[in-house]
């Protein structure tokens, strides 16, 4: 059997698989760690943590929907300090690789967010979640604002100084998601997380107003899948010496393979992990089956394989 | 924050049979050694659908009774209510069918220590694991007597054999169909005063459970309630199954259903602040 090299790097941060948890699809790993190893996969990524403790949105925050499913949960959590104190030395006790994910819904809750992140030791990399309201801007999404969006990278990164990787993680729902992704990185993001949950609705037909206790609730799972692929291509083509980590209805190895071919450097699993505990593990396994397959040596080689000439 | 229940494991699982029982199916599935470590008010996540199924969350089910020696290896009984897509095609497989299951989930029931007097309470098809629970209780030397509610006499899920571990039986039924008309709630206050009853175990719609909450706020009654929510995943990682819950404190947070129940106190649900944003 030929050897693999499944490793990976997003900005300075190495991982020995490229397989992750996405934030918000795993609370904080400690279910995870009951069904398999978490220190076997790539990595896990947090769920989105703000600096005070939150209780989210009413119920339901849940609909299923045909190969999907829309969630309504409002970014509940116990807070930073909490967070801090309680889940990071457990997954860090396991030997997990840590991405954690920050969420604010002000340009300065990111930076204190920042600034409580930078003397905690055993994390791998920052994801700035910012698809989050500005309530300094109408409620208005930061990722769909390329300024807000930028200020929000350059102040998380001059609080946080050269060395942690900032990883950004963008909402579709723009117009041209190219210009916002170059925004980010120009304003010191080190690496792309793509994509956030595409905005949906359902409506109860029994009481014919909307599902969900939020009323909207971002679409995930399956059928959004060709749009992440979409996105991370597009993003790959204009910067591919931009490491991106790729998500958005992954479910088997044959759908990271699509993804890291588009030009993801790591794939995010988040929805196949509610409907099967242990899917990352089987997507691990299927990808590495898959690449040895297909004849290649390293992970690597396979990242953006779609962009390459029909010649090739 | 309480932890996802130890025993959890993923497993494959077959189907030993498949009966329709009035409204209901009940299906007995083989689990093994995992039998052994299920306690009445704990449930079961099965991946439903198929391989190339649109139906991408699990569903959630109680678990009704299990059987750790019986002839096929350790077994779990479920009634399961075929109305929504998923749980149509649970009571469409057929013996012998393979289940990708997670077993067992959440929290139990607590069984008193000392022989007391318990009303058990159950609104439609959540009567199921109640009649487990009798058994176990029954065993305890409780004396345990049994309500059982439903809009309409088919929805009743009252099974013979179920009957043996409880003292007395009392149906309701609101269009009068089976038992007596009314709400299963409506004699609750008497029946704590007549049997001098220490605990109530319920389990049913959320509204049923309010209504119990309230007869038996202010008095010594422990009142534990199996909680239904819709989940997505069954094992804490989704966070759309919560609800308002105080701690001994008063300190008022969305806890968990698959994780923190579904049995919880009662009196600790803030009921009136279900399905509103804190």
């Amino acid at each position: 059997m030929t050897a693999l090299d499944f490793s990976t790097t997003l900005g300075n941060a190495w991982f020995p698989a490229p397989t992750f948890t996405a934030s918000g699809c795993a609370s904080s790993g400690r279910e995870l760690s009951q069904f398999f190893d978490i220190k076997t996969m790539g990595g896990v990524v947090t769920k989105s943590v703000m600096l005070k403790a939150r209780n989210g949105r009413a119920t339901p925050r849940m609909a299923e929907t045909p190969s999907g499913m829309l969630n309504s949960i409002g970014l509940q959590g116990p807070g930073i300090d909490a967070f801090l104190a309680k889940d990071v030395p457990f997954l860090v006790e396991q030997k997990a690789r840590i991405i954690i994910s920050i969420a604010g819904e002000t340009v300065e809750e990111y930076s204190t967010l920042a600034r409580k992140l930078r003397s905690v030791s055993g994390i791998s990399a920052i994801e700035v979640n910012i698809s989050c309201p500005n309530v300094e801007n109408r409620g208005l999404v930061f990722a769909c604002d390329p300024e807000a969006s930028r200020r929000v990278i350059d102040g998380v990164r001059r609080t946080i100084g050269g060395e942690l990787p900032i990883i950004a993680k963008l909402s579709p729902d723009v117009t041209d998601l190219v210009s916002i992704a170059k925004g980010v990185v120009e304003a010191g993001a080190d690496g792309l997380a793509l994509i956030n949950t595409v905005l949906g609705m359902v409506i109860n037909l029994d009481t014919l107003r909307p599902h969900l206790g939020g009323k909207t609730g971002g679409l995930s799972g399956p059928a959004i899948k060709p749009i992440a692929v979409r996105a991370v291509y597009q993003v790959h083509a204009e910067m591919p010496q931009v490491p991106i980590l790729g998500m958005g209805g992954i479910s088997s190895g044959r759908d990271a393979l699509e993804m890291i071919a588009a030009g993801a450097s790591g794939v995010s699993i988040g929805t196949a992990s509610f409907g099967n505990p242990t899917a990352i593990k089987s997507i691990q396994n299927e990808l590495k089956d898959l690449l040895v397959a297909k004849g290649f040596t390293s992970l690597r080689q396979a990242i953006g394989y779609a962009h390459r000439p029909e010649s090739e | 924050m309480a932890g996802i229940n130890k025993n959890a494991a993923q497993i494959r699982a077959n189907i030993v049979s498949n009966k329709r029982v009035g409204q209901y199916h009940q299906l007995i599935i083989n689990i093994g050694d995992l039998a052994q470590s299920c306690r009445p008010g704990n449930f079961v996540a099965i991946n439903v659908g198929g391989e190339n199924s649109r139906m991408v969350l699990r569903r959630a089910f109680a678990i009704s009774r299990v059987s750790a020696n019986s002839v096929s290896g350790g077994t779990m009984e479920l009634i399961v209510a075929p109305h929504g897509q998923g749980s149509k095609w649970l009571c469409a497989q057929v013996e012998g069918a393979i289940l990708d299951i997670v077993v067992p989930l959440g929290t139990a029931f607590g069984i008193p220590t000392e022989p007391v007097q318990v009303l058990l309470v159950g609104g439609g098809y959540g009567s199921a694991p109640l009649f487990g629970l009798a058994e176990v209780l029954n065993a305890k030397g409780c004396r345990v007597d049994m309500l059982l509610g439903a809009s309409t006499a088919s929805k009743i899920y009252a099974p013979m054999e179920g009957k043996r571990a409880v003292n007395s039986l009392r149906i309701y039924t609101e269009d009068g169909s089976m038992g007596q008309t009314g709400r299963v709630t409506e004699p609750i206050a008497g029946l704590i005063q007549d049997l001098n009853i220490a605990v109530i175990y319920s389990c049913g719609p959320m509204a049923m459970l309010s209504a119990i909450d309230e007869i038996t706020r202010g008095t010594d009654v422990v009142h534990q309630c199996a909680v239904e929510e819709s989940m997505a995943c069954g094992i804490g990682i989704c966070m759309t199954c919560v609800l308002p819950v105080a701690d001994s404190e008063g300190n008022i947070s969305m806890l968990r259903s698959c994780i923190d129940g579904p049995v919880m106190d009662g009196s600790f649900v803030q009921w009136d602040k279900v399905g509103k944003a804190l």
